[in-house]
C-alpha cells in the first residue's frame, strides 16, 4: 500500500441535477496525518465525507481509502474505517455499553473480542462508570465521547470525524482533541476532521483544505497557507517619534513592507521571532529606543477568509441533515445546563 | 494494528439490529404495557361492541297472533322461525358465534396495525443519522432492512399471540377439527403475512424523510385494506368490485387460514390454497425490500 491514506479524484455529487455539493475535488491525505477539512456551512464538507464513508455514491470522480476503491470495493472501505457523524447518532434507549457492543455486531466483531475492546474503550473516553446508564442521562460531551469510542471499535486505519466538537464547550474540545491526538500517537491512524473552529485546525492538523461551493481552493500545511497570505505583522513604537525610521527597519533583512501610523509602525515581515531581534537592533544602531513592540501572526481565520470570502452562506446541504444538526446542537446544548 | 473482523457471516448485524429496535419495545415499560392493553381494547371493542351476531338472535321473530292456521302447525312455524336466525348466521359466517369470527378477524387487525409503524423507524433512523452511521459500517444492506422487517414481525406476533389468548377466554369455541398443534399453522400464517406487510410498509418508507407522508400512506393503506376484506365481514356479501378487491387481498387469506385451522371445519385444498397466496406474497415483498435496499438505501 502507498502512504497515501485517501486519494481522491476529482470527486463530484450532484443532488437534484443541479445542485453540484462536491465539484471535482482532488487532493491526498498522507498515512499517519491528521487532515483538516475546512469550509463554510453547505460547502460539501458532510457530502465529501459521506462518499468517503460509501454512505454516498459519487455522481463523477473517484476516491480510494486504504488503498480501496469507495465504488467498486465499498466493503472493504467500511471495514478499514471509523465514523464519528456530526448528528449524535448513539441511541438514547440504549446504554452506553450496549451502543458500542452495537456497533461492535455490525463490524460482525465476536463477542469475546468486542466486550474487552468496548470496555479498553470506554475508559479511554471516560466513559466506564456511566456504561450501564441509558445514553439519554448522559450530557452532550459524553454522548460525543461514546460517539467516539464507537466509532473506534473495528480499530480503523483512517477516522473520518464530521464537526467533532460542534457545541462543545471548551473543556470537552480540549478533551476531544486530547483523544485524537492520542489516537494518532498510539495507533498511527490517519485523520480525516472537518471542523468550524479554525484556531483548533492550525493547532492541530497537519494539513488542511479549505472547501468552498465544492471545489478545493487551498490546501497544504496551516503555516504554508498563512505563508501565502503574507508573513507576520510587528507594530512597534520608539521614542521622539517625530523622526521617521521607515527606512531604517526597511532595510532589515526580510521585512517587505513598514507603514508609519499614528506614531507607531506596522511592519509585515517573514518570521516574525528571528527578525524582530534584527529590527530592534537596526533601531537602536540608528540612536532611537524601541518603547513597544507586538508581534503577531496570521491566523488561520485570515486564510480562510481570504479564499472563502466574508460574506454568510444559505443553508444548502438539504433539510435532512439541517434537521440532523439542528438536533445535534439542541442535545448538546442540554447537556450542558 | 491488528483487526480480527474474521469470523464474520452474511447475515452478521441482522440480531444485532433487530435486538435494538426490540429493546426499546420491551425495555420501554410503558410500551410493553400498551402492547398488552390494546388487544384487550381492540378484542373488547370490536368483538363484544360491534356484535353483529346479536343482530340475527337476540331480536327473535314472532308470528302474528291471529294467523288462520292450526296451532300445531304454528308451533312447527314458531320453531323454524327461530332455527332461521342462527341458520342465517351460519350461512353468513360460517359459525353461529360471530364473536369467534371476529377474534379471528382481529389477528389479521393486529398484524396490520403492528407492521404499519415499521416504516416509522426507518425514517427515525434516517433523521437522526443513526441510518447513515450504519451504512458506513460493513453490515449488508439487505440487513438493515430485514431487521426493521423481523422486529416488526416478532412484535406483531407476540401480539397476535395475546389476542389469541385473549380470546380463548372471552369465549373463542373452536371448531370440531381443532387441535392443539393447529395453532403452529396458525402462527405460520400470521408470520407470513407480518413478514409480506411489514415488508411494504418498509418499501415505502426506504427513502423517506418526513413522517407526514409516511402517515398519509399509512392511513390510505390500511383502513382499505381491513374493510376491503373478510375480517370484520364475509366477503361473499359485498358488492362484486369490492369482493374483487377482497379477493386479490392477502388479508382475505390470513383470515380463512385461521378461521380454518381454529374455527371452521378443516377444507385442506383451501387451507393449502391460503398458506400458497400467503407464502408468494411474503416472498415477493420481502425479495423488493431486499433488491431496494441495495439500490435506494443510499441515495
Amino acid at each position: 500500500m502507498s502512504d497515501d491514506a485517501i486519494v481522491v479524484e476529482g470527486l463530484t455529487r450532484v443532488f437534484n441535477k443541479n445542485l453540484v455539493a462536491v465539484d471535482h475535488a482532488s487532493f491526498t491525505v498522507r498515512k499517519g496525518e491528521i487532515f483538516g477539512f475546512l469550509g463554510p456551512n453547505g460547502a460539501g464538507k458532510t457530502t465529501a465525507i459521506h462518499m468517503l464513508t460509501t454512505v454516498l455514491r459519487p455522481t463523477e470522480g473517484n476516491a480510494a481509502v486504504c488503498g480501496f476503491d469507495i465504488s467498486k470495493q465499498p466493503s472493504e472501505v467500511r471495514n478499514c474505517i471509523g465514523v464519528v457523524p456530526q448528528e449524535y447518532t448513539a441511541d438514547e434507549d440504549l446504554t452506553g455499553l450496549e451502543n458500542i457492543i452495537l456497533c461492535a455486531d455490525l463490524y460482525g466483531i465476536p463477542r469475546e473480542i468486542s466486550q474487552k475492546r468496548a470496555e479498553e474503550l470506554l475508559e479511554l473516553v471516560e466513559l466506564t462508570k456511566f456504561k450501564d446508564k441509558r445514553v439519554e442521562t448522559y450530557s452532550g460531551g459524553m454522548r460525543r465521547r461514546l460517539e467516539l469510542a464507537c466509532g473506534l471499535i473495528n480499530r480503523p486505519h483512517v477516522f473520518f470525524l464530521d464537526e467533532p466538537t460542534l457545541g462543545l464547550d471548551v473543556q470537552t474540545r480540549v478533551a476531544t482533541w486530547n483523544y485524537i491526538k492520542l489516537l494518532k500517537k498510539e495507533h498511527g491512524m490517519t485523520i480525516f476532521v472537518t471542523t468550524h473552529y479554525l484556531e483548533e485546525a492550525d493547532m492541530l492538523c497537519d494539513r488542511v483544505a479549505i472547501i468552498d461551493y465544492g471545489k478545493i481552493v487551498a490546501i497544504g500545511t496551516p503555516s504554508e497557507l498563512k505563508e501565502v497570505i503574507g508573513g507576520d505583522i510587528m507594530t512597534l513604537s520608539v521614542e521622539d517619534s517625530g523622526v521617521d525610521i521607515s527606512d531604517v527597519i526597511k532595510r532589515v533583512p526580510r521585512v517587505k513592507k513598514v507603514k508609519k501610523q499614528d506614531g507607531t509602525y506596522r511592519v509585515k515581515l517573514e518570521e516574525g521571532e528571528e527578525t524582530a531581534p534584527s529590527i530592534i537592533e537596526a533601531i537602536r544602531a540608528g540612536g532611537h529606543k524601541v518603547t513597544r513592540l507586538s508581534l503577531t501572526k496570521p491566523t488561520l481565520d485570515e486564510v480562510y477568509l481570504e479564499y472563502t470570502g466574508r460574506s454568510m452562506r444559505e443553508e444548502e446541504e438539504g433539510k435532512e441533515s439541517f434537521a440532523g444538526q439542528r438536533i445535534a446542537m439542541r442535545r448538546a446544548r442540554s447537556g450542558q445546563r | 494494528m491488528s483487526r480480527n473482523n474474521s469470523s464474520r457471516s452474511p447475515l452478521h448485524g441482522l440480531w444485532a439490529l433487530t435486538n435494538r429496535d426490540l429493546k426499546k419495545w420491551y425495555k420501554n415499560p410503558f410500551l410493553f404495557f400498551m402492547t398488552i392493553v390494546q388487544p384487550v381494547i381492540w378484542i373488547g371493542l370490536f368483538g363484544k361492541a360491534m356484535n353483529i351476531g346479536a343482530v340475527f338472535t337476540s331480536n327473535p321473530i314472532t308470528l302474528p297472533p291471529n294467523l288462520n292456521i292450526p296451532p300445531s302447525v304454528q308451533t312447527q312455524l314458531q320453531q323454524a322461525l327461530s332455527n332461521l336466525s342462527t341458520q342465517m348466521l351460519e350461512k353468513t359466517f360460517g359459525t353461529t358465534d360471530y364473536f369467534s369470527f371476529m377474534a379471528l378477524g382481529m389477528l389479521s387487525f393486529v398484524m396490520l396495525f403492528t407492521t404499519m409503524f415499521s416504516g416509522m423507524s426507518i425514517v427515525w433512523d434516517r433523521r437522526l443519522g443513526f441510518l447513515n452511521k450504519v451504512l458506513s459500517t460493513p453490515v449488508a444492506r439487505g440487513s438493515i432492512i430485514m431487521s426493521k422487517v423481523l422486529s416488526a414481525v416478532i412484535r406483531s406476533l407476540a401480539q397476535a399471540g395475546i389476542v389469541l389468548a385473549l380470546a380463548f377466554l372471552l369465549g373463542l369455541t373452536p371448531g370440531p377439527d381443532f387441535t392443539p398443534t393447529n395453532l403452529l399453522g396458525v402462527f405460520a400464517a400470521l408470520f407470513m403475512i407480518s413478514l409480506g406487510l411489514s415488508s411494504i410498509f418498509i418499501l415505502i418508507a426506504i427513502r423517506s424523510t418526513r413522517f407526514e407522508t409516511q402517515m398519509a400512506v399509512m392511513n390510505l393503506l390500511n383502513l382499505p385494506l381491513l374493510f376491503a376484506s373478510n375480517t370484520l365481514f364475509p366477503a361473499s356479501l359485498m358488492p362484486d368490485w369490492l369482493q374483487a378487491v377482497a379477493k386479490v387481498n392477502p388479508i382475505t387469506y390470513v383470515n380463512d387460514a385461521t378461521r380454518q385451522l381454529i374455527l371452521y371445519p378443516l377444507n385442506v385444498q383451501q387451507l393449502v390454497f391460503d398458506f400458497a397466496y400467503l407464502g408468494v406474497f411474503a416472498a415477493i415483498f420481502t425479495a423488493i425490500g431486499i433488491l431496494l435496499s441495495w439500490r435506494y438505501l443510499s441515495r
